[in-house]
């Protein structure tokens, strides 16, 4: 745990949060946001950081199945609330369909923007699982990319949904349960 | 023995297969540099400069070294080495000494046990300084200065960086024969790259006096040279790792004063330390497109055809060197490899500015002077009543062809592309045939498959890839190369993959290690696929001879049988499969079985391939800048909707030909042409790097607009594959070339929409409607620059052409690989 030795840092709390569905209690600066906190305090590196002002949306994670940026966010607004991040979006040592589609259609090119978009993805899938393009389009607007002019992410998400859509309950015969496997 | 008999044999190279680090990603796993962290870390801060152009005068950081938790503090006492990428250029120290030339420019630097605490000392800092004269563009960079408030002492006058006057051929006898002369100017505004990783490196000198740098960074190699310069280490006592580049586009090529800075801290306090940027200080270390204002004159013959061009380009380099000789060159080096031109003038200044460096954004230099040269076709074609398409098409320089300027022409798939896109636009029949405020454009482009010259001159291969092979069948590739997400690891996995027999995912990849890997001289100038691919193929077939030697003497082959074509082994899918007469015999041996036998025969199995392009360009100054082993094409057609009361552009579509040689991967080569388009639709639309009074009024992205999924139009790319005899399996670039006829294809089809000529970026509502202002005048309506400088230039160097009609094979050498068709 790092803390400043700086006259700014402010006092330190103990934190307690639920984090990819397991139990985290931390004493950390009540100034760090959470994206500090699930980087630097809990190994969390996934989540990335590309602006530090609310603006790029590659920090984000989801509070109850909800986006948010996480470089706004201070980690004592969502206590006892549920924290997921893109360590947590494989279930069960079975990557999420969005993460199959991401690698595979080309999605993810340097990659940064991925996991912040992929965790606005299944915002979207969770609440929409049959979007259209446009709603793919307007509900990741906040989610910038630089490296693909956006397409092969709106491919991927659509088919994911698909996949998601078709898939049967314990997930066999999927592509993702093929990818796993290493099959073509 | 060859490999492959034919292009359509291939098992793995032209399938869209998931990039090799395509499932890390996505599972948030990949490593970029300021994701890891080593024990004892401290962390480093940078002080910049808050004048645009001062003498320091004194440096107080008594304060800050008082703080509690500050462990070290440098200054430009610390580090008195001069740098620059361009050895023609080392003007940057890593904190500046006496004098600072743009607000951002970095004087101090502070190491402490967290950024909070960095961050508060370097407010402590206390920094006094002496004001000097400044310039902040292109007209206030050619004015005469004082000799002391020059913001470099070298250069050829003022604040002139660098001229150039080339000419080629008899210009005057050219513009003599035009029946035409088409003049006017352009400015294409400059912008950031803006990749969303920020800069971000970690040193740690160890105990044993040896240095090891993580750095996100495109030119690994170059990084470790400018290191061992400015540290006075040996080099062989530095390791520099380029971590997973989070975006670069261009704007990680040079070493960067972050670098340095974490490695002399550590030196100092034994610790490892870590620098990552922020935001704000990623829009000062820039290095992004340099703004150019640009003056085409063009004679043409009524039919169309170019009798001569006399190009200036006056480039805004800003604070350093950068790579702004090789960018202003640039601006003049490929105008000719689309066209044909018999007479060129290419005029060029470089001037410094009191603004963040520019250095190399995705089209180094050449977006500009095509914006440029696209609409200025545009103009002709419409002057002349001749479809645009059909016109470029008229004009287009020959394959196999030298250009005026020395430039070697090989595989030339334009003709196609112009065609592809047109025919895919439907634009032969909407060119004009559309209502007010809808406009459709086209415009083409080229772009290097990799610099024909290293940054500094030497004889050794450009790239080499080493191979080994475990006797469980892996294979482990290895090349200083770096994926900045153009998708080079899963190149490198699919050709060494291809000639092997196997599949990519076995294949395991070590890279951009300077201590580890064989060279690669970096992810700059698109030239990784064609000169990787090439070292890679090199590497791949020693080891696959050995291989088929053992399987060949296992099985009892007839040697001569297999030499001479009649018998072959066929690797694919993990199998070494025995044919004769293209007819399998039944006689087969496993990947892993050859291996165990290769070994038994000859010893560990490793190799090396390498890749020197051949000499290339003509016999002057300056021709280092644009040769390359082949060229890509593009051609591209956008069509759009003006909005005549707000002058919002919306782009509606985009169709863009891609002649990429081959496409080793279909949907990473995609990827790339689409990632082209989006990025040229922020410079023509929003982005742009605006200063007032020095200051940078937008160096955040809050303010600084890219465009979103919203703004983003369909594309339809087309992927020509024209095979080039060169290439590794016949690819060329893909990744610079498509953004480069974007920017022209949209102001054409703005013109075509209204009638009006928008001349420089980035094309915003307020232009198009000044724009439509001057038409319902009655007046010109163009909006651009209104003046063009009036500069003394040097005495032309004149260099004779390599004409046209003289063979091909007295100055193409071809240098086809064994059984690859043309």
């Amino acid at each position: 745990m790092k803390h400043s030795a700086s006259q700014a840092a402010l006092t330190s709390e103990r934190l307690h949060f639920r984090i990819n569905g397991e139990s985290h209690e931390i004493v950390a600066p009540v100034n760090k946001t959470l994206l500090e906190i699930l980087r630097e305090d809990l190994g969390l590196a996934g989540t990335k950081h590309g602006c530090e002002l609310g603006e790029c949306g590659t920090c984000t994670v989801l509070i109850d199945g909800e986006p948010v940026l996480s470089c706004l966010v201070l980690p004592i607004e969502v206590q006892g609330h549920e924290i997921l991040t893109v360590e947590g979006l494989a279930e069960g040592g079975r990557p999420h369909e969005l993460q199959v589609a991401f690698a595979e259609l080309g999605a993810a090119q340097c990659g940064y923007c991925t996991p912040g978009m992929m965790m606005s993805a299944k915002a979207l899938l969770d609440s929409n699982p049959e979007p259209s393009t446009e709603e793919i389009k307007e509900y990741l607007a906040g989610n910038l990319c630089r490296c693909t002019g956006y397409l092969q992410i709106l491919e991927a998400v659509d088919a994911a949904a698909k996949r998601l859509h078709s898939c049967r309950p314990d997930g066999s015969g999927s592509n993702s349960e093929k990818f796993r496997r290493g099959e073509p | 023995m060859s490999y492959r008999e034919n292009d359509t044999n291939y098992s793995v190279v032209g399938q869209s297969l998931p990039r090799v680090d395509g499932m890390r990603k996505a599972a948030g796993q990949t490593i970029y540099a300021d994701d890891f962290t080593l024990p004892r870390m401290l962390y480093g801060k940078l002080l910049g400069s808050r004048r645009p152009h001062a003498r320091i005068l004194s440096i107080d950081t008594s304060k800050a070294t008082a703080m509690p938790g500050v462990k070290a503090i440098i200054t430009g006492e610390d580090l008195p080495v001069k740098y620059g990428i361009l050895p023609v250029s080392e003007d940057e120290y890593p904190l500046e000494i006496d004098r600072v030339r743009f607000v951002g420019d970095p004087i101090v630097a502070v190491a402490a046990v967290d950024e909070m605490t960095a961050e508060e000392a370097v407010r402590l800092i206390e920094v006094e300084y002496e004001d000097l004269p400044t310039s902040f563009g292109i007209e206030e960079g050619l004015a005469a200065v004082e000799e002391t408030s020059r913001i470099h002492d070298y250069g050829p006058h003022d604040n002139v960086h660098k001229q150039i006057n080339l000419e080629f051929g008899d210009l005057d006898s050219g513009f003599e024969a035009a029946d035409q002369v088409f003049d006017n100017t352009y400015f294409y505004s400059g912008n950031n790259h803006l990749a969303l990783e920020q800069h971000s490196a970690v040193a740690q000198y160890g105990a044993d006096s040896r240095l090891t740098l993580w750095s996100s960074t495109q030119t690994p190699h170059y990084v470790h040279k400018a290191l061992a310069k400015v540290l006075k280490i040996p080099a062989a006592r530095i390791r520099v790792i380029a971590t997973p580049v989070g975006g670069g586009f261009g704007g990680k090529s040079d070493p960067f004063p972050h670098e340095f800075c974490a490695a002399k801290l550590s030196m100092v306090t034994g610790c490892p330390v870590k620098i990552t940027l922020t935001r704000e200080e990623v829009f000062y270390a820039h290095r992004g497109r340099h703004p150019v204002l640009m003056n085409v004159k063009l004679g043409v013959k009524n039919d169309g055809s170019i009798t001569a061009l006399d190009f200036q380009s006056f480039v805004d380099g800003g604070a350093y060197g950068s790579y702004g000789v090789a960018s202003t060159y640039y601006t003049g080096a490929l105008q000719t490899v689309t066209y044909k031109i018999p007479a060129y003038r290419f005029r060029g200044v470089r001037v410094f500015t009191n603004k963040p460096p520019c250095g190399p954004k995705r089209g180094h230099g050449t977006p500009q002077p095509r914006y440029a040269l696209e609409i200025h076709l545009d103009r002709v074609a419409n002057a002349l009543g001749i479809d645009p398409a059909v016109y470029r098409k008229s004009i287009l320089v020959d394959e196999y062809s030298m250009t005026v300027n020395h430039m070697r022409v090989t595989s030339c798939g334009l003709g196609e592309c112009i065609d592809k896109a047109s025919k895919g636009s439907d634009f032969n029949s909407l060119h004009g045939a559309l209502p007010p405020g809808k406009g459709i454009g086209l415009a083409c482009g080229s772009y290097l498959s990799g610099a024909g010259l290293p940054i500094y001159w030497n004889k050794m291969p450009h790239t080499s890839v080493d191979l080994k092979i475990d006797r469980g069948g892996g294979v482990t590739a290895k090349c200083m190369q770096i994926d900045i997400g153009q998708g080079s690891d899963s190149v490198l996995a699919m050709t060494v993959a291809e000639i092997l027999g196997i599949h990519p995912t076995d294949v395991n990849l070590v890279c951009a290690d300077t201590d580890t890997t064989p060279i690669d001289l970096g992810a700059y100038s698109s030239r990784v696929t064609f000169m990787m691919g090439n070292a890679a193929i090199d590497a791949a077939e020693k080891l696959q001879k050995k291989l088929l030697a053992a399987v060949a003497e296992e099985l009892n082959l007839c040697e001569e049988a297999l030499s001479s074509g009649t018998e072959r082994l066929q690797s694919a899918a993990g199998q070494i499969v025995h044919e004769v007469d293209g007819v399998q015999t039944g006689k087969r041996i496993s990947f892993r079985k050859a291996v165990e036998l290769a070994e038994a025969k000859f010893g560990q199995l490793s190799s090396t391939g390498s890749f020197t392009p051949q000499k290339l360009g003509g016999p002057y100054k300056g021709s280092g800048v644009g040769p390359t082993p082949a060229y890509s094409y593009s051609a591209a057609v956008a069509r759009v909707c003006v909005d005549l009361e707000t002058g919002i552009v919306t782009p509606e579509k985009i169709w863009i030909a891609h002649d990429i040689g081959r496409a080793i991967n279909p949907i990473l080569a995609r990827g790339q042409i689409e990632g082209s388009v989006y990025m040229a639709l922020g410079e023509i639309f929003m982005e742009e790097q605006a200063f007032r009074k020095g200051q940078h009024q937008f160096p955040s992205m809050l303010d600084y607009k890219t465009p979103t999924f919203l703004e983003m139009p369909p594309v339809e790319s087309y992927l020509i594959e024209t095979n080039d005899a060169e290439g590794p399996f016949g690819a060329k670039e893909v990744g610079q070339g498509a953004l480069l006829p974007i920017p022209p294809a949209i102001a054409n089809a703005v013109y075509n929409a209204i009638g009006a000529r928008i001349d420089e970026l980035p094309i915003t509502p307020e232009k198009v409607l000044a724009a439509l202002a001057l038409q319902e005048k009655g007046e010109l309506a163009q909006v651009g620059p209104s003046k063009f400088p009036d500069y003394q230039w040097p005495d032309p160097i004149k260099i004779d052409p390599v004409w046209y009609d003289e063979p091909p094979e007295k100055w193409v050498e071809t240098r086809r690989r064994d059984g690859s068709k043309c």
